[in-house]
């Protein structure tokens, strides 16, 4: 009975330990990106590595959820007739959830896992360790141009998903299936507001490349230095990020979406 | 000249590493316009930033006894003829009717008796303020009142009342009843009635 209430109490503190930890980590990072803004060369290296090279996964991946999207709405608007309406089901389901969110999560599986497999080497090869003994604090030279390329690459990832996925969804719509094109574009135009629906879709990308950043480098930054610590903190990349991501969408969208 | 300089003096290993700097800017570069290509796309194609006009206009009021589906920002035609958007929607404290404001595209006036209407675009679509214009030979001035409103359709009234008035034909009905069938009877008079 007793160790029952001891290890209840062992994982609660623990839990609100390593909560603790991830914060203090995370002011930390922030207080390290205006020096990363200084030395923005590294920055660009690493939106090469975490943004440019993740463009075929997410504008594949935007495609075929668009093209799969314009198909589906297609049979389920049909018998209303109201097929003109395919283009607008589509357009605000990508701008506001779809877009930000499996752009996320693709980004989580992409690049998420490379950062804390990259960091979580460097501490295994004691790379980071030999940064500090040359006085050069690896938070401002690796994590934070990282944290910083992530933040800024993650919106422009989720528009061009958008953007590939209204496309798509036009390819199926106009050229496959025959909707009006001059119907499939106005009632889009009519119903689609920039501010409310694709600007608040880039906030929540923007949010979501924080959150995937963060715990990517997290994770790496405190991986156990061995190689099954960097194959666990590497699943846990996934795991966390994606749940986070997917809970602070809902808390997003009952923000931002809860008036009609 | 920094480059060429730099370039001059280097290695070719140096050079190589120049050159992988440059490409990577590039690269970079190339993605950062992609998004904002798909950012003006998304837009001004998909979404209604090609409608904000910039034109300012004037706004006038108009009282309605029911507004309907009416919102903010849904279009006033006249004639089909888009010429302005609604501003806000408030219910008149005094006379509990909804106080609709409009604004009209600068350039486009109306007689000052002009008329204003909620309709609907198709049978169940957007609803939309119409104005149709009077014969007053002066204007709307901004900030002016329409008098003369005419109440956004409610369906379930209409339904509601299509059902009464069948009830009351029924009701009314029963005594001829034995009559309606009688017609029905003879081809020439059935032929008759489909006329």
């Amino acid at each position: 009975m007793i160790a029952v209430v001891e290890s209840i109490g062992r994982r609660t503190l623990a839990a609100f330990s390593a909560l603790g930890h991830a914060a203090f980590f995370f002011m930390d990072l922030l207080r390290h990106v205006p020096g990363a803004l200084r030395r923005f060369s590294l920055v660009i290296a690493q939106m090469h590595a975490i943004g440019y090279n993740s463009l075929v996964i997410i504008t594949a991946s935007g495609v075929a959820v668009g093209c799969v999207l314009a198909l589906q709405m297609y049979y389920a608007l049909v018998p209303y007739g109201a097929s003109e309406s395919l283009g607008l089901v589509v357009n605000l389901s990508l701008v506001r959830e779809l877009g930000p969110v499996v752009t996320a999560l693709l980004f989580a599986g992409r690049a998420g896992t490379a950062l804390t497999a990259e960091i979580g080497l460097m501490k295994a090869g004691e790379q980071l360790s030999a940064m500090e003994l040359m006085a050069v604090d690896p938070r401002s030279r690796v994590l934070a141009p990282r944290f910083l390329a992530g933040i800024l690459s993650m919106p422009i990832l989720a528009i061009l998903y958008s953007a590939v996925g209204i496309l798509g969804a036009w390819l199926v719509a106009v050229k496959l299936i025959g909707v009006d094109p001059g119907n499939f574009w106005s009632i889009m135009q009519a119903r689609v507001d920039v501010f409310r629906d694709v600007g608040n879709g880039i906030v929540k990308s923007a949010v979501f490349g924080v959150i995937c950043t963060a715990v990517a480098l997290y994770q790496g930054y405190e991986t156990q230095a061995t190689p099954e610590g960097v194959a666990y903190a590497t699943t846990r990349t996934v795991v966390f990020s994606s749940l986070s991501v997917l809970a602070m969408d809902f808390i997003l969208t009952a923000w931002m979406f809860s008036t009609p | 000249m920094d480059v060429l300089d730099a370039v001059n003096a280097a290695s070719s290993k140096e050079i190589g590493l120049v050159m992988a700097k440059k490409r990577t800017e590039i690269l970079v570069g190339v993605f950062v316009l992609l998004g904002i290509f798909a950012l003006v796309f998304l837009a001004l194609r998909a979404a209604n930033l090609s409608s904000f006009s910039t034109v300012k206009g004037y706004q006038v009021r108009a009282r309605f006894d029911n507004i309907g589906g009416l919102k903010v920002r849904a279009p006033v035609r006249s004639a089909g003829v888009a010429v302005g958007h609604v501003v806000s929607i408030a219910l008149d404290k005094n006379t509990y009717q909804g106080l609709v404001v409009m604004e009209i595209n600068q350039g486009v006036s109306f007689p000052a008796d002009s008329s204003a209407q909620i309709l609907t675009s198709g049978l169940l679509g957007d609803q939309y303020v119409g104005i149709e214009p009077g014969a007053d030979d002066k204007n709307l001035k901004a900030g002016d009142l329409i008098k003369q409103t005419q109440s956004a359709v409610v369906l379930e009234k209409l339904i509601g009342q299509m059902i009464f008035n069948k009830a009351a034909d029924a009701g009314g009905g029963t005594s001829p009843a034995p009559a309606a069938p009688a017609p029905a009877t003879t081809p020439a008079a059935s032929g008759g009635a489909s006329k």
